[in-house]
């Protein structure tokens, strides 16, 4: 067999290791979906009322009030979502790096690039899983999407690109902390910039400074292109790209420093 | 033994340190194929790194290392396809059971579904851990899982095994388990590199010793060789009064004495008729012993024979 097709049957090996391990170990999924959707309840039932009249009839997809904001933040929910899951990514890999199994495996005649690779996909598909999850309450709380099949396919391009990085980024976050309590905090900032964004009010309502940052940080694009494919708003000229363009700069410097880590990772 | 085959371990010159710290200062080791080699020294030693090194998990500073007729720098994935490694800290899967941990070896071994499922079930059999084959590991007691620990290592059937402390933590009944699976695999023709902090460990097991001290090895021979260089065991007496010690210590052929302690050290094997003979004497000249306690040689005695000085620290102040 040929190195590439080791490194596929390890890779395959350690995702399904990392299923495993996730599925025995259901309150760390349960926390990390629940984030989300008490912000999703919170924000639609709480303030959605009163934050649905500020909200240009554009974006609220024809509806007003609470119906509105829901069909406003929903999106931003999504995003959130993808940066709270990625927290659990952390704590994972440094459960494994600061136990004694990682030794085991480095001293082993398989594929290097696998026991990071194995990470990854587990946490992506964990993430998809969760977004399906979060989607699903959203509708049933009357979020009502309205992309054509072409639309949606991008969404879950879209959406699966932006995972890969924050994954690759938590994995890095991860490796990077000497304890599993410092990898649950670092990506916790991550949860914070759907607010500092487009997630759950438009940019241009906010004071000047605030504002610029929240226009030209990642999760803006992002948040936008989401929103536009599933609800039909105004993407803008450079939202596309500049999504996928910072997508693929976070999975490439992350993957970078990720893989550095790892083969450099510090004696015990 | 085919002493003309290439060794299975060969260290020259190998020096590693941590910032200031030199934990390893010119190391020269070999190990014969088929053999079982002790690296016996006190904590912080360097044994664990010496171990690390060797199994490619950190590189040294300098000098030569070859495991199995492989470059350790140049052809790390040649050594680590010829060893099993089971280190101080255990390395197993906390959410898994004692079978899933195997078949995750021997998937990651590629020894294919059937070979693979053939392999775990002789191994769960020969560790006595076919009851808790479906439990999983977080419940296991501490030699299950070192038991365990050791069955993983052995599913891809290394020719080299690394064992750091294996017995380190474990209860008396746990320990001879160990050293009886240790024994076993060496039957096979398999080479174990262990490192130990007991000499009973060492003296138990291993065909040859080496003893590690501050980063250099102090002594190097066969169990046999280095007891001969041990001054052997003692016995203490402690006595009443200081009168008592002054006319005990003009009678006896006296080791060492502790005039505060009231104890005297007196040269013994331990035997029955050499305590026998002793307290006769004390008897004869009608001096009293408070206390009488039998000593038998452990590291600090070899550490103090080779070395001058006690294996630990803190014993040294005192």
């Amino acid at each position: 067999m040929s190195a590439l097709a080791y490194t596929i049957l390890d890779s395959t090996t350690m995702l399904r290791r990392n299923l495993r391990r996730l599925a025995r170990y259901p309150s760390l999924t349960l926390i990390v979906i629940g984030m989300p959707l008490v912000f999703l309840l919170l924000f639609v039932y709480v303030f959605g009322g009163q934050l649905g009249h500020g909200l240009d009839g554009g974006l609220a997809g024809g509806h007003r009030g609470r119906a509105g904001y829901l069909n406003y933040v929903s999106p931003g929910i999504l995003i959130m979502t993808v940066a709270a899951t990625v927290q659990g990514t952390a704590i994972v890999v440094a459960m494994d790096m600061t136990g004694g199994i990682i030794d085991r495996f480095r001293t082993m005649a398989i594929a290097r690039a696998s026991v990071l690779t194995g990470h990854v996909l587990a946490s992506l598909i964990q993430a998809l899983a969760s977004i399906a999850i979060v989607l699903g309450v959203a509708v049933a709380l009357g979020f009502r999407p309205n992309p054509s099949p072409v639309e949606w396919l991008a969404t879950l391009g879209v959406l699966a690109l932006f995972t890969l990085a924050l994954v690759w980024l938590s994995t890095a976050l991860g490796l990077a902390a000497k304890s599993v309590e410092t990898a649950s905090n670092t990506p916790m900032f991550l949860t914070l910039l759907p607010f500092l964004g487009s997630g759950f009010v438009p940019t241009d309502t906010m004071p000047s400074g605030l504002r610029e940052f929240a226009k030209y940080q990642p999760l803006t694009p992002v948040t936008e292109t989401v929103r536009g494919l599933l609800t039909g708003t105004p993407i803008g000229n450079t939202n596309g790209t500049a999504a996928i363009a910072w997508s693929l700069g976070i999975a490439a410097a992350s993957y970078l420093w990720a893989r550095h880590l790892y083969n450099h990772h510090a004696p015990r | 033994m085919t002493r003309t085959a290439a060794p299975a371990v060969e260290a020259s010159r190998v020096c590693k340190s941590f910032g200031e710290m030199v934990v390893l200062d010119g190391i020269d080791l070999t190990v014969a194929e088929g053999t079982i080699f002790a690296l016996l020294g006190p904590n912080g030693a360097g044994k664990t790194t010496m171990v690390r090194i060797l199994s490619t998990l950190i590189p040294a500073d300098s000098g030569h290392l070859r495991v199995a007729g492989r470059d350790v720098i140049s052809d790390p994935d040649g050594v680590r396809a010829a060893i099993g490694v089971t280190g101080q800290f255990s390395a197993v899967d906390e959410l898994f059971t004692g079978e899933e941990n195997l078949r995750l070896m021997a998937d990651l071994n590629h020894l294919g579904r059937i070979a693979g499922r053939r392999r775990v079930a002789e191994l769960l059999d020969r560790f006595d851990l076919v009851d808790a084959a479906g439990k999983p590991v977080s419940r296991y007691s501490g030699g299950m899982r070192r038991r365990l620990d050791l069955a993983m290592t052995l599913v891809g059937s290394p020719r080299v095994i690394f064992l750091d402390e294996p017995t380190t933590g474990l209860d008396p009944r746990s320990r001879r388990t160990v050293w009886q699976s240790i024994r076993d695999l060496v039957a096979g023709g398999i080479t174990i590199f262990l490192t130990t902090q007991y000499l009973d460990e060492a003296d138990q097991l291993s065909d040859r010793i080496a003893v590690l001290d501050h980063g250099r090895i102090v002594a190097e021979g066969t169990p046999g060789e280095l007891k001969r260089r041990i001054p052997g065991g003692h016995i203490r007496l402690h006595f009443a009064a200081p009168g008592t010690l002054d006319a005990a210590a003009s009678l006896l052929d006296v080791a060492s004495r502790d005039e505060e302690g009231l104890v005297l050290q007196v040269p013994s094997d331990g035997s029955a008729a050499s305590v026998r003979g002793l307290l006769n004497q004390l008897d004869n000249a009608r001096l009293d012993v408070e206390h009488l306690s039998i000593h038998t040689p452990d590291l600090d005695d070899v550490f103090f024979a080779v070395t001058g000085h006690l294996s630990t620290e803190e014993v040294a102040l005192t």
